[in-house]
């Protein structure tokens, strides 16, 4: 039995730079290739030089498969296939390719040219690599080659994220991605049929999280906002530009209408409108509701959403905007903080998880003063909320996904240490199976076993099936017992009826007869003597079919033959039988034999 | 089975391994053509003559029925319906008899189709139906249908088949609850149908979301093959590969039109369109609310913009409209990947969005539903119009033809290849417009499918009777039929085919705690038997084997019904007879005479009074003594080799 092999380059025990090495059946697959958000020098990316020390990776790997399009799943991809080397295939959804390149040359743009990094890759570097990237349909089944097939299932988690089933030979493997197992606004849950895989590579964002009712979270988040800006203050909403920042749209949109109210909101500019712009084109990603009314009115356009512009900031009176990036680390967002933060009329809502190493993450866990790349000191006034919107599993939503697809094993992964070890212990108490955790550049082993595939020919399967009689009903408690012959040649295996194996094979069975004669001293006629052994052999052998053949001869099962022959005083009794029936033959004899 | 009579149509039944599949549930809706056109707005006056005989009209010379039109569905008599497992739609052309099948049958099954076959095969439904409703006729027809009268009949209406099984059109209802039954697959999806078969569906290049299906068990192959197209138009192109090698291919729905060249007739469309236009008449174009269309609009807005003539609307009018326009833009993963492109911009694929978006001087998108008469007045003509039902027996088509039909300056364009153009246009003769007939079909011709066929080579070909048969009027053309070695199945109406797959092996998995305990032995080179007995579980068509259970195995070495043992040995191998004799030596038996023959040998044990007949593959022992038999078969074993 093979085994199923895991490293996490990055993202074991950790939440960032997803990255996760999977070997299985001789087979090499790169899941994710994310960047990490809290670091900006070599550690923000996964540490390529595991899978070889030096030189390209298109020998090593077989493929790459992206999740979804956000950085920490796909920072690293324009780095790892032009700058180390490969060229192999890439796989991801339609939208993921849509989006990724835009996000990607986002970052581009941000970390050479206002950090003014180089050794980057280039814009060049991004097109080079989308070349590579081959589109996955959900449930499409992809030959990766002739024994690596990939399937994806929506996962819910934005636009076009994906779960991943892969299969060598009867090894398989689902890896989820981010996912969410609740639908929301925009997005429906994630879903996965009883696949059975032996091993389950989940995210464990949320580990020890159960989040409250989605409902009651909304209406705490819109009565906050709505008090701010009725004092008159700023609201600033940091979000990555793809996934809740549509989803929060959706519902201050539909509040705004119901409330009537006359407050602007804003948008940062230029890639959310891009954004807006993809969700409506891959409807199909989104939830039942949204497809069903796209016709009349798609959800995404939106009537007080307005573009923002660097000039607003400074403007008098209340307002809502969203900026990116979501964790505050750079861009707009944190001008707009950095600007609004003194003044406690203001506030802050923090909608996702923010990597530590990041600002949002130390406002997060209270910090006041904030120091600054230029070390200056920022003193943070301003209210700052956080509600988890960001659309990952909770704890109930991973246990569900497990009874989902009954995997043998689970893999934690995207999560911190010991939130996982947490979770780990319930799955191995609810479920009885084995959970592993590995951290970063760990592997992991995982021992599969798995029934063998005979090829059985048909005759030899429904002799056994069918009952004997018309009228039986199949009993499906009876147990059905198939004798054949396992024929094996090369890797090729076929079980079938032991005459027709011989046949194929060119062997002849060897027919092996005994016959031996027993003298008795009987008397009377021939006829009752045979009549006294039918009866005799009748219940010596009762599960034997005992027949009269012909005169004064008796059958026992397929080949025994007992003839009785001789005259008044003394009987000969024949007995004949194969070698198949020796067991028969043998008792025959001791039991005839007198004495 | 077939059950449809229209090979464009296509219904089959398939029994394979117990499963029954229906493989698409097309409707032939030709037979609209004997019935009076229904208008759009009621109370009309019409020009058409008056009654001949109560229920039929005579209308320029032909009868037709004045009555709510009836629809030909399949043969649905021939077989149980509701013991179908599952039906299997190629293209959203071909499913519109579904709620015939799945509402009034008793079925249970499943139904399979992509997404866009499901949305836009709605979208066709509903249009049917709203056509249809739009102007409820009270009065059923069913007397013309009696024996004596159809039978006198003038021509056209007698040639009609099977009237009296004609079915009233379904209702909204029953659309929606016969497609609450889909379930929804993707382009090489892998399905399992009660653990027996697993059905793929691969595209087929003909319209948004059209599929081929490859029917898999573990040892066979068929493939179902309805509406491909080699052509590159907007949908996603043919993928041939999974369809390759197959034991059976089912082919259907091949060009209507053989004659005619898609790319040639778009040409003339356009050039048609652009020169009615230029002299100030309006084009009208009976068209369905998918499909070919959308390609049609893309060329004759191209085309016009060559002529200088961007500023002259095109509308398309249809209850659907709206929404098929919207859904043929969220499919981008369907589409032909230079349509793909244009989305990752991200543009919508199709340029009539851009254009109906509001920018709009060359094209809208006009859905006015119920009330065409009054927006007939908000055209700017000239024009060039799309609409339903290219039957010209139904939707707002009918309105265009009574209200342009009298000017010579306008034009009919007809590019459907469902329906003959002149029984179509019969009613409304005569007609002072302009009437073209460039029928684009984008489906296989001939040569085409001739040319997949050696592509595909499978190992037998079924296809309807009428496409083995060069047609009768042009016997000239010599590529007008499929030929293929072995000669080609065919079948009509009613048929049933046994197809010639003979099934011999079938997949058993074998838990490894009894492959642990197979002890193979070599026979030849590279080849090993073992003897396996095990328990046999069958759940779900799928076969499972165990070690035997331990009370079995206590039960004694019989079988609790018969004669065969756990474990039966079998022995072969044939032993020269040197070898039989020195291992009789080496074993204590000295005296021994052998005498050897034609067939074989016998061995005299003198001492031991016992025979041994060896003859190639058989052996016989004679022996009285069961002690020396004991030893004897001892010996006989050591020479042979045993399982």
């Amino acid at each position: 039995m093979s085994d199923i092999k895991i490293t996490p380059l990055g993202a074991g025990q950790d939440v960032g730079r997803s990255c996760i090495l999977l070997s299985i059946g001789g087979k090499n697959i790169m899941l994710d290739c994310g960047m990490h958000m809290g670091y900006n020098d070599d550690r923000r990316f996964p540490d390529f030089s595991f899978i070889a020390r030096e030189g390209r990776l298109t020998e090593k790997l077989n493929c790459v498969i992206i999740s979804h399009f956000h950085l920490d799943h796909c920072g690293a991809l324009p780095h790892m296939t032009e700058k180390v080397g490969f060229d192999g295939p890439v796989y991801m959804t339609h939208p993921t390719k849509a989006i990724c390149p835009i996000l990607l040359e986002d970052y581009r743009k941000i970390t050479v040219e206002r950090k003014g990094e180089t050794n980057f890759f280039t814009s060049e570097d991004i097109k080079a690599c989308m070349k590579k990237v081959i589109t996955v349909n959900l449930h499409q089944v992809i030959q990766v080659d002739d024994e690596l097939e990939i399937k994806a299932y929506y996962a819910g988690h934005v636009l076009g994220a994906a779960m991943f089933h892969i299969r060598v030979g009867q090894n398989s493997v689902v890896y989820t991605g981010d996912y969410n197992m609740t639908p929301d606004r925009h997005l429906g849950a994630a879903w996965i049929d009883k696949c059975r895989p032996d091993l389950l590579i989940t995210e464990s964002t949320y580990a020890t999280t159960i989040r409250d009712s989605k409902r009651c979270r909304e209406r705490d988040f819109l009565k906050k906002i709505h008090t701010c800006v009725e004092n008159g203050g700023k609201v600033l909403i940091p979000v990555f530009a793809l996934g809740r920042a549509q989803e929060l749209c959706i519902l201050l949109e539909s509040y705004w209408d119901r409330m009537n109210l006359k407050v602007p909101i804003y948008f940062s500019l230029g890639l959310t409108e891009k954004a807006n712009h993809y969700y409506k084109l891959y409807i199909t990603w989104t939830s039942q509701k949204i497809k069903k009314t796209f016709v009349h009115r798609n959800m995404f356009d939106f009537k007080h959403i307005k573009a923002f512009d660097r000039a607003y900031i400074d403007n008098p009176g209340p307002m809502v905007v969203f900026a990116t990036p979501g964790m505050l680390h750079a861009g707009l967002s944190l001008q707009i903080f950095k600007r609004w933060a003194p003044n406690e009329k203001n506030m802050v809502i923090m909608p996702g998880y923010c990597v530590s190493g990041t600002v949002g993450h130390r406002i997060l866990n209270g910090a006041r003063k904030i120091e600054l790349e230029n070390k200056q000191i920022l003193e943070v006034k301003m209210d700052v909320e956080y509600m988890s919107f960001s659309a990952h599993a909770d704890a109930k939503g991973i246990m569900q996904l497990i009874s989902q697809c009954e995997p043998r094993n689970v893999l934690l992964v995207h999560g911190e240490a010991d939130k996982m070890a947490f979770l780990k212990t319930k799955i191995t108490q609810e479920f009885g199976i084995d959970c592993f955790m590995p951290a970063n550049g760990e592997t992991s082993f995982i021992k599969t076993k798995h029934n063998l595939p005979i090829d059985t020919s048909l005759s030899l399967l429904k002799r056994q099936l069918m009952p004997a009689e018309e009228s039986d009903e199949p009993d499906p408690k009876r147990l059905r017992v198939l004798h054949g012959a396992l024929l094996m040649k090369g890797s090729r295996m076929h079980l079938s009826e032991p005459s027709a194996a011989f046949r194929e094979l060119g062997v002849e069975e060897h027919k092996l007869r005994f016959t031996c004669n027993i003298c008795s001293e009987e008397e009377g006629p021939v006829v009752d003597v045979t009549e006294r052994i039918y009866r005799l052999l009748q219940r010596e052998f009762p599960r034997s079919p005992v027949q009269f053949s012909t005169e004064n001869s008796i059958t026992v099962g397929d080949s025994v033959f007992v003839q009785i022959g001789g005259d008044e005083e003394s009987k000969n009794i024949l007995v004949s039988w194969s070698h198949q029936d020796e067991d028969i033959g043998s008792k025959i004899q001791s039991v005839l034999r007198p004495g | 089975v077939c059950l449809s009579d229209n090979p464009s149509k296509p219904c089959f039944i398939l029994f394979f391994k117990g499963v029954r599949i229906m493989l698409d549930c097309g409707l032939d809706i030709k037979q609209i053509m004997h019935y009076v056109p229904l208008l759009v707005v009621p109370g009309y006056v019409s020009s058409w003559a008056g009654k001949i005989v109560h229920e039929l009209k005579d209308c320029g010379g032909r009868l037709l029925v004045d009555a709510v039109p009836e629809f030909a569905i399949p043969a649905v008599s021939i077989v149980d319906l509701s013991t179908l497992d599952a039906i299997l739609i190629s293209s959203y052309n071909c499913m519109l008899a579904l709620p015939y099948i799945t509402e009034y049958t008793g079925f249970r099954g499943t139904i399979y189709m992509t997404e866009p076959t499901l949305h836009l095969g709605r979208q066709y439904m509903e249009e049917l139906v709203k056509y249809v409703e739009r102007n409820p006729k009270t009065n059923i027809a069913s007397h013309w249908k009696q024996d004596f009268i159809f039978r006198n009949l003038p021509a056209p209406l007698r040639d009609a088949i099977l009237p009296s099984q004609w079915k009233k059109l379904y209702t909204q209802h029953d659309v929606d609850s016969a497609l609450s039954k889909v379930k929804l697959v993707g382009f090489s999806e892998k399905l399992d149908i009660f653990g027996a078969l697993t059905v793929t569906a691969s595209s087929s290049g003909y319209c948004i979301g059209s599929c081929n299906w490859v029917i898999n068990s573990k040892f066979e192959k068929i493939c179902y093959v309805a509406g491909t197209s080699t052509l590159t138009t907007h949908p996603r192109p043919v993928d041939q590969t999974p369809l390759k090698n197959a034991d059976i291919l089912i082919l259907s729905c091949l060009t209507q039109t053989p004659l005619s060249l898609p790319d040639a007739m778009i040409g003339e469309f356009c050039v048609n369109a652009a020169v009615t236009v230029k002299n100030g008449g309006n084009v009208l174009v009976p068209c369905y609310a998918s499909g070919v269309t959308f390609d049609l609009f893309e060329c004759l807005s191209g085309h016009l913009e060559q002529c200088g003539l961007s500023g002259v609307p095109m509308y398309f009018l249809s209850p659907v409209s709206d929404s098929t326009l919207a859904y043929s833009n969220i499919f981008a993963e369907w589409l032909s990947p230079v349509k793909q492109s244009k989305v990752f911009l991200p543009e919508c694929p199709f340029p009539h969005a851009d254009v109906s978006n509001g920018s709009g001087s060359s094209s809208s998108s006009s859905s006015s539903s119920s009330s065409s008469s009054s927006s007939s007045s908000n055209f700017h003509t000239p024009c060039i119009l799309f609409t339903g039902h290219p039957s010209l027996r139904m939707g707002d088509v009918v309105h265009f033809i009574e209200l342009w039909g009298g000017s010579s300056a306008n034009t009919i364009i007809f590019t459907e290849p469902d329906f003959p153009h002149l029984d179509a246009l019969a009613p409304f003769l005569p007609l002072a417009m302009r009437v073209c007939y460039c029928p684009i079909d984008t489906s296989l011709n001939f040569s085409q499918a001739n040319k997949l066929i050696r592509e595909l080579r499978p190992l037998h070909l079924v296809v309807s009777g009428t496409y083995t048969r060069p047609p009768v009027l042009e016997p000239i053309e010599l590529m007008q039929s499929l030929f293929m070695e072995p000669s080609p199945l065919t079948y009509k109406q009613g048929d049933v085919l046994s197809l010639p797959i003979k099934r011999q092996f079938e997949t058993v998995q074998m838990e490894p705690e009894l492959a642990d305990t197979l002890e193979p032995i070599e026979v030849k080179q590279g080849a090993a038997v073992s003897m396996v007995t095990a328990e046999l579980v069958a759940r779900d068509n799928k076969y499972i084997l165990k070690p035997l259970p331990k009370e079995a195995k206590l039960l004694g070495k019989r079988r609790p019904d018969g004669s065969l043992l756990w474990r039966k040995p079998y022995i072969f191998g044939s032993p020269g007879i040197h070898v039989i004799v020195d291992t009789l030596k080496q074993h204590g038996f000295s005296s021994l005479k052998v005498e050897e023959s034609e067939q074989g040998a016998i061995i005299h044990l003198v001492k031991e009074d016992s025979l041994i007949q060896v003859d190639g593959a058989s052996t016989h022992i004679k022996c009285d003594n069961e002690e020396v038999r004991l030893r004897l078969r001892d010996v006989m074993l050591r020479c042979l080799k045993q399982l």
